[in-house]
């Protein structure tokens, strides 16, 4: 069977329960595909056995490159390229270029990171979302079952998630 | 799991489900625009068309429209693009600090409270821009660009320049915080929609979002740290508008308690402008299970506390003026209270000093009209800070011959009817195109606050 095509949801109305799912339906050996809430759920994230974004690391990466690139820019600016004679200070001195260093700074960090969590999310205007239940951006979790990469048959997957409190089990076929 | 304690009021209440949260948001979004919205839609038209006949009347003319001088050189203008950016500030307030400190009340007023921030950054954007007289020039010759005179570099000595890169930084960063948390509810919209136009367009402004758990996990983690880039940043901004003041030499503006002082003054007149937008939408949407008396009382109580300290910081000043012992700085502050503009100080002192001290009794600050009337009158009295800031400080300098006073002529009016026309429409539009309560977060919390009221 090709794997990402054929799919078994359960679906849950509650956030709690949904969180006791994914330990109990993980612990019974089957794969879960991806989980899908209407709003974060605390905790969803380390049940479902994922790793911790690195997106702060983005973050302070590209505010590093700001805060060099806003000294150095300024620093030859003023220092090098065009030195001018502004009240009889340095040339290039440190103290006043600190509001611009500290604002790219934070303009590059945010840009940068926020970019980052674009593209890593494949979030973009243009894309057409793989909806499991056009329910889930309103109230109700879905837990994707990937038929293809689990070993079990799907009654007994359909069995596991209907014990582990789904209100809902169903099959999702996408053509694509 | 969230646990919240009993004796918390619920912050949603009316014993909305989940599901509630969807339709009563996004009802207003699917349904035709209410008789209210156009008629407010068309005041705002209408301010917008006379404020942009004075606009354009302005750079055809040139700044000699305004009623400026030779001694008072700023006078609205700047007034007004202070005002503007102090008001930004109680959104990146709400949604951002509040979020460090985990306060889920933030929760139903952040959507809107970020949008009149951002609105409010691009009116008070208007002001430097036009105060040049030349508005193409501006955006030029305020960035380090490479030009034909050497190339000659902008001077990052100045804190006009730091200004540029501060309201500019400030208005990118918000936009992106604001659209970041709007993506979620837009793919709520987008799978509601009916219609085709509805339909596309929700799907591109939702990014393609479907929910998953590791998205969720990485957005969390974007909007944490944004929040912590937001509150330095947040706080920078106005500091730095107050370097435009504080780094001079001119009596009256040359001292260092402004930074904290205009923080302060920001964030009072910020939380009244939602106060009074807020009171408004939760009144025409039928918002008062999401904000409730509750949000409105704690928002009061900013109030309370910023006023405080701003009033502190007007007695600081006048007496740090005296205890100075320099002559031209005690002129200015005994010249602002009864010389010439006595009337406008006064009238800060009462609007921002002894009225918001009225919140101390519980009914008054738990009621809504009240709310409403005084958190105009904030923001009356915000402006005439400003104004007695800026024009009591200049209009009297150190040549007695060279004393004027300062008149606003049509064109001074006119330009900042301009930004209120500007603010109202964008404000409008966002009102009935984006959903104004942030769904995603507020379903988050439903559990733990909504249903227990229920029981």
């Amino acid at each position: 069977m090709e794997s990402n095509k054929n799919f078994v949801l359960g679906i849950y109305d509650d956030e709690d329960v949904l969180l006791k799912a994914v330990t109990k339906v993980r612990e019974s050996g089957v794969k879960i595909h991806e989980v899908y809430s209407p709003f974060p759920v605390h905790g969803l994230d380390e049940v479902l056995g994922y790793k911790r974004t690195r997106l702060p690391i983005a973050a302070f990466l590209f505010g590093l490159l700001g805060t060099t690139l806003a000294l150095t820019m300024q620093t030859w600016m003023l220092g090098f390229d065009w030195p001018m004679i502004i009240g009889g200070k340095n040339f290039a001195s440190i103290p006043p270029f600190v509001p611009v260093t500290f604002e790219l700074t934070v303009l590059l960090s945010a840009l940068g990171m926020v970019g980052t969590f674009m593209i890593v999310s494949d979030l973009k205007p243009y894309k057409k979302p793989r909806l499991m239940d056009i329910r889930i951006t309103d109230d109700k979790h879905v837990m994707a079952i990937d038929l293809a990469k689990n070993k079990l048959t799907v009654d007994q997957i359909k069995g596991i998630i209907g014990d582990s409190g789904a209100t809902e089990v169903n099959d999702k076929k996408f053509e694509d | 799991m969230q646990v919240t304690s009993s004796v918390r009021e619920p912050l949603v209440t009316g014993g909305k489900t989940v599901h509630d949260v969807t339709e009563d948001i996004c009802r207003q979004v699917e349904g035709k625009p209410t008789k209210s919205w156009m008629m407010g839609m068309a005041i705002s038209l209408a301010t917008l068309g006379i404020g942009t006949y004075a606009v354009f009347m302005l750079l055809w003319d040139g700044i000699g429209v305004w009623g400026l001088n030779k001694t008072v050189g700023w006078a609205w203008d700047i007034t007004n693009f202070v005002w503007w950016v102090g008001i930004g500030h109680a959104g990146t307030l709400i949604s951002a600090i509040l979020l460090l400190f985990r306060q889920k009340w933030r929760m139903s007023i952040n959507r809107a409270a970020e949008a009149m921030t951002i609105f409010a950054v691009i009116c008070a954007a208007c002001f430097p821009g036009l105060h040049m007289g030349r508005l193409w020039v501006g955006f030029y010759w305020a960035l380090p660009l490479p030009n034909t005179w050497g190339s000659l570099w902008v001077n990052f000595n100045s804190p006009l320049l730091w200004d540029v890169f501060a309201i500019s930084t400030y208005f990118t960063v918000s936009l992106v915080f604001w659209y970041i948390g709007l993506i979620p509810d837009f793919a709520s919209i987008r799978d509601r929609a009916t219609n085709k136009i509805s339909k596309a367009a929700y799907g591109v402004l939702s990014f393609g979002w479907d929910g998953a758990a590791k998205t969720w996990m990485r957005y969390e983690s974007v909007a944490l740290i944004l929040a912590g880039l937001a509150t330095p940043l947040v706080l920078s901004v106005h500091t730095i508008v107050s370097f435009d003041f504080a780094t001079s030499v001119i009596p009256g503006w040359h001292t260092t308690i402004f930074p904290p002082y205009f923080v302060a003054g920001a964030i009072f007149s910020g939380f009244a402008m939602v106060l009074t937008l807020m009171l408004v939408t939760r009144k025409v949407f039928k918002l008062e299970d999401y904000i409730t008396i509750n949000h409105i009382e704690l928002m009061n109580i900013v109030i309370i506390i910023t006023g405080s300290i701003v009033g502190i910081a007007y007695i600081t000043e006048f007496f740090i003026a005296w205890y100075s012992g320099v002559d031209a700085e005690q002129y200015a502050f005994i010249n602002r209270a009864t010389g010439p503009y006595w009337w406008a100080y006064w009238t800060m002192m009462t609007c921002n000093v002894i009225s918001p001290q009225l919140f101390w009794f519980k009914n008054i600050r738990t009621n809504i009209a009240a709310t409403f009337i005084l958190s105009i009158i904030v923001n009356i009295g915000m402006w005439f800070e400003r104004f007695v800031i800026i024009v009591t400080s200049l209009h009297r300098d150190y040549l007695p011959s060279s004393w004027a006073m300062f008149y606003p002529t049509f064109y001074d009016v006119g330009v900042y009817l301009f930004t209120f026309g500007l603010f109202f429409t964008a404000f409008l539009l966002f009102a009935k195109f984006f959903p104004v309560i942030n769904m995603a977060e507020v379903k988050s919390i439903i559990k733990s606050s909504s249903l227990k009221s229920n029981k």
